[in-house]
């Protein structure tokens, strides 16, 4: 360490000794022009991405000949209401709505519950081979849809009989619903979860006589519950998004789920656009309020992966 | 089944006064209950696991080695290797397979780099910025179809929003390359107006997905260090790129690899802009390769064939970007 | 000129003011510390200084020019934070010579300035490591080297020693001093421990929710609390304060408290009886007061306290309150439980006003 004091402000380095620095902005008209600034720029982008769910609202609510108009109306002076009315009942609307939370509700139910059982199997219960058998659950993670679709197509057809029998809505149900009932994602999630429950509530728990059953249902899954809302929340999109294996196994239009029907809807109103329109708001809608409710939980569920790495 | 499931972890504690260690019989007996609990709760996901995952999976290999008839009722030929060899040459596959390429390499990228943007200039402290991450996310809400209609009818010549701006054809049917290059080979990788078309859909799509995973990133930044960057002289550009950008790249390698393996597993929206394919199979992903094969062709062999084909694509992208990508990447220890 | 005034500097939140209406001067090359418990603002004030947050009210100067517009880049002040803020995925190297590159000095002056500051420091080996690889005291070396690699009109330490452990701190705050002498430089610095801000400090401010309490030398404040806030603060053992009302005794003024009955001496008697006080607060540290047969203060021994090197006697007052004495080991010490007197120097008596606790000056 050198002994002699060292010389500061007013070196070489930049020059300022004295000196104003050029960057300071003049005065707070200049914060003040920065700060809009930031809002401008967070307002245009905000349109951007909301502009085409801007523009659909509003065409819900034109009238064909208007949306079909070389000039486009960006705000419905004379509201189409019945639009909404159509596409609920004349649109089916309201079965694929239907049809799709009794899917994603089965989905969710199942995955919850296989996941749970399975997570607090690997995280609280000694077994032989315990580890392969984990890492083969987390190899289903890896393998993709198409492969399965093929063989799966074979199986719900022959044993659910989807094809032949129009009216067979259990069939379908079932068919839509059964082979997403686990995932390798959610066992995984449950058991990090379980994992990290104190020791000392197992311990106290045995000592208290609580049998497994006792302590799944009344330690384990309580103290689990954010990450079990956010693997619902994930599944639950997961679910709904689905488009291939519904395409493939649904039929009748009565037990369509609301991303097939939309189709459909698109099809039989090439010249009621705006009831196709309506009907996308339709589907819209129900998810924006899930969402709205369980932001946290989705936020979680999204980045679990992420932040485990 | 309640006897398992509800047994107590310690029989008899209550009646038994000794502390004694429990007889090696008992033991072992209680040993054999807690593996027999434990395969119980696996069985139900173990299950599902092996008639809608493994079994697929195997048979898919098998199946592959059928060649299918062109008229049904007639029964398959075992064609062994021969059908995987042909298929895998031909050039619809090769086409296939770059269109799923030059897809994934726009909408993963460009889906990230927007995801960043909107998270960076939203995670500052302004008042009522809330209001717009809420709007940024707002696009989690729509599904695929959602999307694809909106879109879909947005682009249409006849009611479309471009009318006055195009006629015949319809973005969605032109096969036309965005950017007119007259070198062959080049030409080849420039992806086509519907594509394209597509391709913006889908970012718009993913832009809410993206944005929450960014700023959950993007949380994981001290403040402090912004702070400090910023008192070490360090302007708004700087600070992005020497901080936070370095920072944020485990995420971002965490979307790039799910990303990647989503966009090639675009099937919806392919389907409702673009059916059978698009103009000239300019849309043609692997995924809709297999789905047309399947429905409109009832060629199961084939369909087999380019399942496996696009999970070794998938496979290998994910190995290479662990072991290219990663390298960049700065963990924190 | 390093010169940093305050003023009347306001911060408020919603509806916490942070700090409030606070004026400091810090002289070129002074070391100020700025003491206080967790949250009486001293942190808002250093952070304002620094241009993270904007004041409320009042005006911030640095070296004779006004920056409450400026942005914290352009301010020309070097700060330390408390947990060092180094940046994970850099190397020390390039940490210490980040400053540089954002003034775009060029690539040897910067190797320069960075090996000369690692060498006073005592980097020069770890110039390669990152810091998750290195150790709390030697972070914090190189957040400092990160700091003086500038050469900036001012420092500013958010509490650097508070994430060390006991010993390492004592070393390091040794090495401060050192680093300090040789900088020549103004230095802001902020702590709540007060052992800090007594060796290191050429002045100190005391701040309780963001109101200044006291501001002076070490031994100002120390010998001259302004307040019965500052005199409790200051001082390890802390000084002993028993509330009692003003008495005359003879002619003379007193103070009444629990058994007994402590005269005053005359100009701090008069002084009292000028302002017309009825109730008030006595004060006197530990080492002012003496175990005295005859002594004025009627105590009871309670728990004797040996430290090796001094021994601390607790006692206790007639209604229990605790009065704590300093004995020097080599005394002996008295029978626990006995009843003894207690004498106090009277040069040493504080007295504060027991409803406006300030203080009263002969």
């Amino acid at each position: 360490m050198s002994v002699e004091p060292i010389a500061l402000r007013g070196t070489e380095l930049s020059g300022k000794a004295g000196t104003e620095v050029e960057a300071a902005r003049p005065g707070k008209r200049g914060r003040r022009v920065r700060i809009f600034g930031r809002y401008v720029a967070l307002s245009v982008l905000a349109f951007v991405v909301l502009f085409p769910i801007y523009i659909t609202i509003v065409n819900s609510l034109l009238q064909p000949s208007q949306i079909a108009a070389k000039s486009p109306t960006f705000f419905p002076t004379s509201p189409q209401w019945h639009t909404y009315s159509d596409a609920w009942t004349d649109g089916h609307l309201a079965s694929y709505l239907r049809n799709s939370f009794i899917q994603t509700g089965l989905i969710v139910a199942g995955q919850l519950v296989t996941s749970i059982l399975a997570g607090y199997a690997f995280a609280f219960l000694r077994f032989p081979f315990k580890r392969t058998l984990f890492v083969v659950f987390l190899a289903t993670l890896m393998v993709p849809f198409e492969i399965t679709i093929i063989t799966n197509l074979q199986t719900v057809s022959n044993t659910l009989n989807v094809y032949d029998n129009l009216g067979n809505t259990l069939g379908t149900f079932a068919a839509l619903a059964v082979p997403f009932l686990a995932t390798g994602f959610g066992a995984f999630l449950l058991r990090q979860t379980f994992l990290q429950l104190p020791k000392d509530l197992q311990d106290a728990a045995k000592l208290d006589g609580y049998g497994h059953l006792r302590f799944l249902t009344r330690v384990a899954v309580p103290l689990a519950r954010p990450t079990i809302a956010a693997l619902a929340v994930f599944s639950f999109l997961s679910a709904w998004n689905q488009y291939l294996w519904p395409l493939l196994v649904t039929r009748d239009d009565q037990l369509r789920t609301v991303q097939i029907g939309l189709k459909q809807l698109r099809a039989t109103n090439i010249d009621q656009v705006n009831v196709t329109f309506a009907g996308t708001v339709l589907a819209f809608i129900p998810l924006v309020i899930l969402l709205l409710i369980f932001q946290k939980q989705l936020v979680r569920g999204l980045t679990a992966g992420a932040v485990k790495g | 089944m309640s006897t398992p499931a509800d047994a107590v972890v310690e029989p008899g504690a209550a009646s038994r006064p000794a502390v004694a260690p429990a007889p090696r019989g008992r033991r072992f007996n209680r040993a054999v209950r807690e593996a027999g609990l434990g395969y119980l709760l696996l069985l139900p996901a173990f299950l599902i696991f092996a008639v809608f995952i493994f079994y697929p999976f195997f048979r898919n290999f098998y199946l592959g080695f059928f060649s299918t008839p062109p008229f049904p009722g007639q029964p398959k030929n075992y064609v062994g290797l021969d059908q995987y060899k042909d298929v895998l040459t031909s050039s619809e596959f090769l086409d296939s397979l770059k269109v799923t390429v030059i897809f994934a390499v726009i909408t993963v990228p460009v889906g990230i780099a927007l995801g960043i943007l909107l998270a960076v200039l939203a995670h500052q402290k302004l008042k009522g910025v809330a209001i717009y991450r809420a709007f940024f996310s707002s696009t989690v809400a729509t599904s695929i179809a959602v999307a694809s209609v909106i879109f879909g009818t947005l682009l249409s010549p006849q009611v479309g929003l471009l009318q006055g701006i195009q006629t015949e054809p319809s973005i969605l049917q032109n096969p036309d390359p965005i950017i007119n290059i007259s070198l062959p080979v080049i030409r080849s990788f420039i992806p086509s107006v519907a594509l394209t078309a597509v391709a913006v859909t889908t970012i718009w799509q993913n832009l809410g997905l993206s944005f929450i995973l960014m700023s959950a990133g993007l949380q994981a930044v001290p403040d402090e260090l912004q702070e400090a960057a910023e008192i070490d002289g360090a302007g708004p550009w700087r600070r992005f790129w020497n901080v936070t950008l370095p920072l944020l790249s485990p995420t971002i390698f965490f979307a790039f690899v799910v990303g990647s393996i989503f966009a090639f597993q675009t099937f919806g929206q392919i389907d409702l802009l673009t059916p059978r394919g698009g103009p000239l199979k300019t849309t043609n992903v692997l995924t809709y390769y297999i789905y047309d094969q399947l429905q409109f062709s009832k060629n199961d062999g084939k369909a087999a064939v380019l399942a496996i084909a696009l999970f070794g694509v998938t496979l290998l992208l994910t190995l290479i970007q662990f072991q290219f990508l990663e390298r960049r990447v700065s963990y924190e220890r | 000129m390093g010169r940093v005034t305050i003023r009347g500097v306001s911060k408020r939140f919603a509806d916490v003011t942070a700090v409030d209406h606070l004026t400091l001067e810090v002289a070129d090359e002074e070391f100020l510390v700025l003491l206080g418990p967790s949250g009486c603002g001293k942190s808002t004030a250093l952070r304002m200084i620094a241009g993270l947050e904007e004041p409320t009210e009042g005006t911030i100067e640095i070296g004779d020019r006004e920056v409450n517009d400026v942005e914290a880049k352009d301010r020309d002040v070097a700060m330390v934070f408390q947990s060092y803020a180094l940046y994970p995925h850099m190397t020390v190297r390039r940490n210490v010579e980040f400053p540089l590159k954002t003034r775009r000095v060029a690539a040897d002056e910067r190797n320069r300035t960075v090996q000369e500051a690692a060498g006073i420091l005592g980097l020069e080996d770890l110039l390669d490591r990152k810091p998750a690889q290195l150790s709390g005291g030697q972070r914090q070396r190189v957040a400092l080297a990160r700091a003086i690699v500038r050469r900036p009109q001012a420092f500013l330490m958010d509490e650097p020693l508070s994430n060390l452990d006991a010993k390492l701190r004592v070393q390091t705050r040794a090495e401060l001093v050192e680093l300090r002498r040789r900088l020549r430089a103004t230095i802001v610095y902020v702590t709540h421990d007060q052992v800090e801000a007594m060796t290191m400090g050429d002045r100190i401010a005391i701040l309780d929710h963001g109101v200044l309490q006291q501001v002076g030398a070490p031994q100002d404040v120390y010998a001259r609390p302004a307040n019965l806030f500052v005199a409790r603060f200051i001082g390890n053992p802390p000084m002993n304060t028993v509330t009692g009302d003003v008495t005359r005794v003879d002619g003379r003024v007193g103070v009444q408290i629990p058994g007994s009955v402590v005269e005053l001496p005359g100009a701090l008697g008069a002084a009292v009886e000028r302002r017309a006080l009825e109730r008030v607060v006595l004060g006197v540290r530990p080492e002012d007061l003496t175990l005295a047969d005859g002594g004025p203060i009627k105590a009871t021994v309670s728990v004797i306290e040996s430290l090796g090197h001094e021994r601390h006697v607790i006692c206790r007052l007639e209604d229990g309150q605790l009065i704590i004495v300093r004995q020097a080991a080599n005394v002996p010490p008295p029978a626990e439980e006995s009843e003894i007197g207690l004498a106090a120097d009277a040069a040493r008596l504080h007295v504060f006003d027991a409803e406006s606790e300030q203080r009263v000056d002969a």
